[in-house]
C-alpha cells in the first residue's frame, strides 16, 4: 500500500518538475505581453472607453468607430459608400450625397482620417475622409457622427495626399496622388509624361463657424506622384509638407522604374505666401465640373450641386511657394512632430530615416543654399535642411506619430514592427513586432501639437492565423500597445472592419456630451413630414404617389393605403414620430427593389417604390423597437394601371371588421 | 513520502516569478510570433520557405537565422533574393562565414544579407544590361545581361530562378559584398 502511495507520489513529484521546467523556460514568443494587459483593457460592463478611435475604412469607404483601449466597435459610419444598416445611398434624402460630376458612385476607397484642430489641439467638431478613387473629401459631424458634406475634387488623378489640415483647420488639402494631363489639351499620348503631366494640390478652406469646405484655391504643381503629407505647426505655420515619389515621371512599371532615383522630394508649400498671391488677384479661373453635396439636418435632405469653374495658381509662375527637399527612396510618410520643427520623412525602400528641421530649412531658403532646380523649382541642399537620420531604424519606414514626451512612433512595414526613437537625438530607444505588417499606426493626438500618448495602435495591413480563420478573406487587424512605460507593451489584438487604414484617437471627453440624441420634431423641414398623426397622408401627382407616414411604438399611419396602381412611383416618407434617444423605426415594403431605410427620432427618410403587380403588398417596421414591434406592420393595394380605384388611406378604422 | 514533495516545491518557489507568465498562459496570453510561424502548407512558398527547403542553401538559411531576417522576409515584401548557394560561401576565405555568424559580428551580417535583398520584383525579361538597383543595405548592385540572355549581378553568374510568394529568389553562385563604407 505505502509503496503504491510512494510510487503515485513519486510520479506526481515528476511530474511538477516537467511543469515547473516549462514555466523556467527562457522567455518566448508568449511573453511579449505580461500580466497585467488584460486588465489595462478591461472596460467593465457599463463603462465606458477613455478614447474614441475614428478609423478609416480603406476599401469599404466608411469610417469605424471603435473604444480604445477596449478595442470595441461601436459604429459603422458611411461615408463614400453605401450602407445596408442605415440606408444611406439607399435613401431619397441620402442618394445625392453620393453624386458626382461621373455619376451616382456607390463605392469608393476612404484612407485617411483627419480630425478638426483649434491651435493644433484636437477641437472634436468634425472628422474628414478622403475618397482615393474618384476624388473627394468628406466632413463628418462628430455630433450626429454623420457624413453632412462631400466635395468632388477636380483636376486630381486619385485623392491620395489628402484629407490633411491646417493647425485651426484654416483648411484640407487634397493633393492628386498620379499626375495627369491638365488644362486644355488633355488626350495625348501617355508616353508624353514628362511634358503634358502635372500634378495638383487643393487647398479646401473650411468655414470656422459651419464647416461648409470650398476650393479656395489650386496649385498646379510639377508631373510626378504625390503621396501624404502634413500642415506644419507652431513655428512652421503657414507652410504643408508633401512627400512625392516617382521623380523619375515614370508612366509604365512603377514598381521597377519609379525606384530608380536616390532620393525624391519632401514638397514644402509655402500656403500663406499662395494665399498673399490670391488677395492680389493672381492665377487663373479653370472650367472644372464637380459636385458639391451637402446634408442638411434640418431637413434631414442631402442637396448636390454641380459647380463649375476652379482657381489655379501656377507653381511655376510663383516659384517662391514652393520649394523642394530631397529625401531617399520613394518618401511616404511626411509627418510634422508636435513642437513644428521637425519634419520626418519616410522613404519606404530606404533603411534609413531624414529628419529635417524647419528653421535650418528657412535659413537654407534664405541663403539661398540650394542644390539645383526641378522644373524651375530650387531644390534645397539635402544637409542644409537636415537634423539628423535616424540609421538602421528598420525596414520599410511608412508613417510616424509622436508622443508628448518627445519621442516617435514609427511603422515598418517590411520588417512588420513599430520603433520608437528621440526627435532630437535620434537614437533608436525601442521597437516591437506587429502581426503582421503594419501600415498606418495612432497615438492619440499623435499629429496634433498636444498629444495624448498612451498609446500606439498598430493597424495591419496582413491578419493570417491571428484570429480564428474565416476562409480566403479574414477579419482585418489592429493592435494596441502600451507607451506608458519606457518599453511598449503588446495589449490588445483587435478585430476591424474594411480596411483600417489610418485613424486618429480622441479623449471621449471632447465628443461624448455634445453627442446628437434626437432630431426635435418641431425643427424638421423636411418638405414631406408629417408631424403628427393628423398631418399624414396620401397624394397623387400624375403617376406619383406620395406617402406622408409617420412611425410611432407600434403602429405606422397611415397602414392601410389604397388607389395605387402597377407602374406609380409610390414615395413613402417616413416621420419617426419619438422623441426618445435610442428609438429608430424601420420601414421596408415587399417588392422594393432599393432595400428599406431606417428612420432617426424626429427624421424623415423616403423610400421610392414602384409596384409591378396587382395585390395587397406587406410593409413592416424593420428596426425590433417595442414589445409590438411586429405588430408594426401595414397593407398596401395595388390595382391595375388603368384603374379608378381611388387614393385612401387610414389607420385603425376597422369598419369591415366583423 | 513528504520529502518526495518537497522538492519540487522549492523549485516552484525558486521560479515563482514565472507564475504570472503562466497564468497569463492559462488564460490565453497573446503570441508573438512573426510571419515565418504562420502555418501554412496550402501557399505557395515564400521566399525563406523556398530556400529553407533547397538542400544547396542551407548557409544562406542559417545566416538569415542568425540575423533575424527570416521574419522580415517572409513579410509581404514584395523582394527579390539574391541567393548565393552553399558553394558560393565556401569560395569566402576560411573562417568568413563562421566569423560572420558570430552574435558580434550581426550587423555587419546584416549589411551583406540586405545587400542580396531588393524591395521590388525583378523581371528577367525587363533587365537590361549594365543597370542597377538599390538594395535594402543603400547601395547599389549592378546587373548585367549577356548576349544569349544569361544574367548575373555584380559578376555572380545567376544559376536559376524561383518564383516565390512574395517575390523571386535568384540561385548565385558567389556572395556578393558590399562596397566599403567611406
Amino acid at each position: 500500500m505505502n509503496t503504491k502511495i510512494n510510487r503515485i507520489a513519486l510520479s506526481l513529484g515528476v511530474l511538477v518538475v516537467l511543469l515547473i521546467g516549462y514555466g523556467c523556460k527562457p522567455k518566448g514568443p508568449a511573453e511579449v505581453t505580461t500580466g497585467d494587459a488584460a486588465s489595462k483593457v478591461y472596460v467593465a460592463p457599463g463603462q465606458y472607453d477613455e478614447f474614441y478611435n475614428i478609423v478609416s475604412g480603406g476599401f469599404n469607404g466608411q469610417m469605424a468607430v471603435y473604444g480604445i483601449p477596449s478595442g470595441r466597435l461601436f459604429k459603422i459610419l458611411p461615408v463614400f459608400s453605401v450602407f445596408p444598416e442605415n440606408g444611406y445611398g439607399y435613401s431619397e434624402e441620402t442618394k445625392p450625397m453620393l453624386n458626382t460630376s461621373h455619376g451616382f458612385v456607390p463605392w469608393d476607397d476612404l484612407h485617411h482620417i483627419a480630425l478638426s484642430t483649434t491651435k493644433g489641439e484636437h477641437d472634436g467638431r468634425w472628422a474628414f475622409g478622403n475618397a482615393n478613387n474618384t476624388p473627394r473629401v468628406a466632413r463628418v459631424d462628430l455630433g450626429s457622427f454623420r457624413t453632412v458634406e462631400i466635395l468632388e475634387i477636380p483636376n486630381s488623378g486619385g485623392n491620395h495626399s489628402s484629407p490633411f489640415i491646417t493647425e485651426n483647420t484654416e483648411y484640407v488639402v487634397a493633393g492628386t496622388r498620379f499626375s495627369i494631363p491638365l488644362g486644355e489639351n488633355k488626350d495625348v499620348p501617355i508616353s508624353s509624361y514628362k511634358e503634358n503631366f502635372k500634378g495638383s494640390i487643393s487647398f479646401i478652406k473650411v468655414n470656422p463657424e459651419t464647416g461648409r469646405m470650398n476650393i479656395e484655391f489650386q496649385l498646379r504643381t510639377p508631373g510626378f506622384n504625390y503621396d501624404l503629407s502634413r500642415a506644419g505647426k507652431g513655428p512652421s505655420h503657414g507652410w504643408f509638407f508633401f512627400s512625392c515619389y516617382n521623380t523619375e515621371q515614370a508612366y509604365t512599371l512603377l514598381e521597377q522604374n519609379a525606384s530608380r532615383n536616390d532620393k525624391d522630394f519632401i514638397m514644402a508649400v509655402n500656403w500663406k505666401k499662395a494665399e498673399e498671391y490670391i488677395a492680389q488677384g493672381k492665377g487663373k479661373k479653370e472650367k472644372a465640373k464637380y459636385a458639391h453635396n451637402t446634408y442638411d439636418e434640418k431637413s434631414h435632405t442631402a442637396t448636390s450641386t454641380m459647380l463649375d469653374e476652379v482657381l489655379v495658381l501656377d507653381v511655376m509662375e510663383y516659384p517662391d511657394i514652393v520649394y523642394f527637399i530631397p529625401c531617399p527612396k520613394s518618401p511616404h510618410g511626411c509627418d510634422v512632430d508636435p513642437s513644428g520643427e521637425y519634419i520626418v520623412g519616410s522613404g519606404k525602400l530606404a533603411a534609413l530615416m531624414p529628419v529635417f528641421s524647419f528653421s535650418k530649412f528657412q535659413t537654407a531658403i534664405e541663403q539661398k543654399d540650394y542644390e539645383g532646380d526641378f522644373d524651375g523649382i530650387p531644390v534645397i541642399r539635402y544637409e542644409a535642411a537636415l537634423h539628423g537620420e535616424v540609421k538602421k531604424p528598420g525596414l520599410g519606414p511608412l508613417h510616424t506619430e509622436f508622443d508628448g514626451n518627445g519621442n516617435a512612433y514609427t511603422s515598418f512595414f517590411v520588417s512588420s514592427e513599430i520603433v520608437k526613437w528621440n526627435v532630437k537625438t535620434l537614437e533608436v530607444l525601442d521597437r516591437v513586432p506587429t502581426y503582421y505588417s503594419i501600415g498606418h499606426l495612432s497615438v492619440p493626438g499623435g499629429p496634433t501639437t498636444k498629444p495624448h500618448g498612451k498609446y500606439v495602435i498598430a493597424y495591419n495591413k496582413i491578419t493570417k492565423d491571428r484570429y480564428l480563420p474565416t476562409g480566403p478573406e479574414l477579419s482585418q487587424s489592429a493592435q494596441l500597445y502600451s507607451i506608458e512605460g519606457d518599453k511598449m507593451q503588446l495589449l490588445l489584438d483587435f478585430p476591424t472592419v474594411g480596411e483600417p487604414h489610418y485613424a486618429e484617437a480622441i479623449p471621449a471627453s471632447l465628443i461624448r456630451d455634445k453627442t446628437v440624441k434626437i432630431y426635435p420634431i418641431e425643427h424638421n423641414e423636411h418638405p414631406y413630414a408629417a408631424k403628427g398623426e393628423k398631418m399624414t397622408r396620401v397624394e397623387r401627382k400624375g403617376k406619383e404617389v406620395h406617402v406622408y407616414m409617420t412611425a410611432i411604438r407600434s403602429h405606422l399611419t397611415p397602414d392601410n393605403i389604397e388607389g395605387i396602381r402597377v407602374g406609380d412611383e409610390v414615395y413613402f416618407h417616413v416621420t419617426n414620430l419619438e422623441q426618445d434617444w435610442d428609438v429608430p423605426h424601420g420601414f421596408a415594403i415587399k417588392g422594393a427593389t432599393n432595400a428599406e431605410i431606417l428612420i432617426m427620432p424626429g427624421e424623415t427618410q423616403t423610400l421610392k417604390w414602384i409596384p409591378k403587380e396587382v395585390g395587397v403588398v406587406p410593409f413592416y417596421c424593420t428596426d425590433f423597437c417595442s414589445a409590438l414591434h411586429q405588430e408594426m406592420s401595414g397593407y398596401a393595394r395595388v390595382s391595375p394601371a388603368n384603374s379608378n380605384t381611388p387614393i385612401k388611406f387610414s389607420t385603425g378604422d376597422t369598419e369591415g371588421q366583423k | 513520502m513528504k520529502h518526495l514533495l518537497i522538492i519540487p516545491l522549492m523549485l516552484l518557489l525558486a521560479c515563482g516569478q514565472q507564475q504570472t507568465s503562466s497564468t497569463t498562459e492559462a488564460i490565453g496570453a497573446p503570441l508573438g510570433g512573426g510571419q515565418s510561424n504562420v502555418k501554412d502548407e496550402t501557399s505557395e512558398p515564400d521566399v525563406v520557405r523556398v530556400a529553407v527547403g533547397s538542400a544547396d542553401h542551407t548557409t544562406l538559411v542559417t545566416a538569415l537565422k542568425a540575423a533575424n531576417y527570416v521574419d522580415a522576409l517572409s513579410n509581404a515584401g514584395p523582394f527579390t533574393v539574391f541567393a548565393p548557394t552553399n558553394a558560393a560561401f565556401e569560395k569566402l576565405p576560411a573562417g568568413t562565414v563562421e566569423d560572420l555568424l558570430k552574435p558580434e559580428n550581426k550587423e555587419a551580417l546584416q549589411n551583406i544579407l540586405e545587400y542580396h535583398v531588393y524591395v521590388g520584383v525583378i523581371n528577367e525579361e525587363l533587365v537590361r544590361d549594365g543597370m542597377t538597383f538599390n538594395q535594402v543595405n543603400l547601395d547599389n548592385v549592378t546587373l548585367n545581361k549577356s548576349d544569349d540572355g544569361k544574367l548575373s549581378v555584380n559578376g555572380a553568374n545567376v544559376l536559376g530562378k524561383v518564383k516565390a510568394s512574395n517575390g523571386v529568389v535568384y540561385v548565385i553562385d558567389a556572395v556578393l559584398l558590399p562596397p566599403d563604407k567611406k
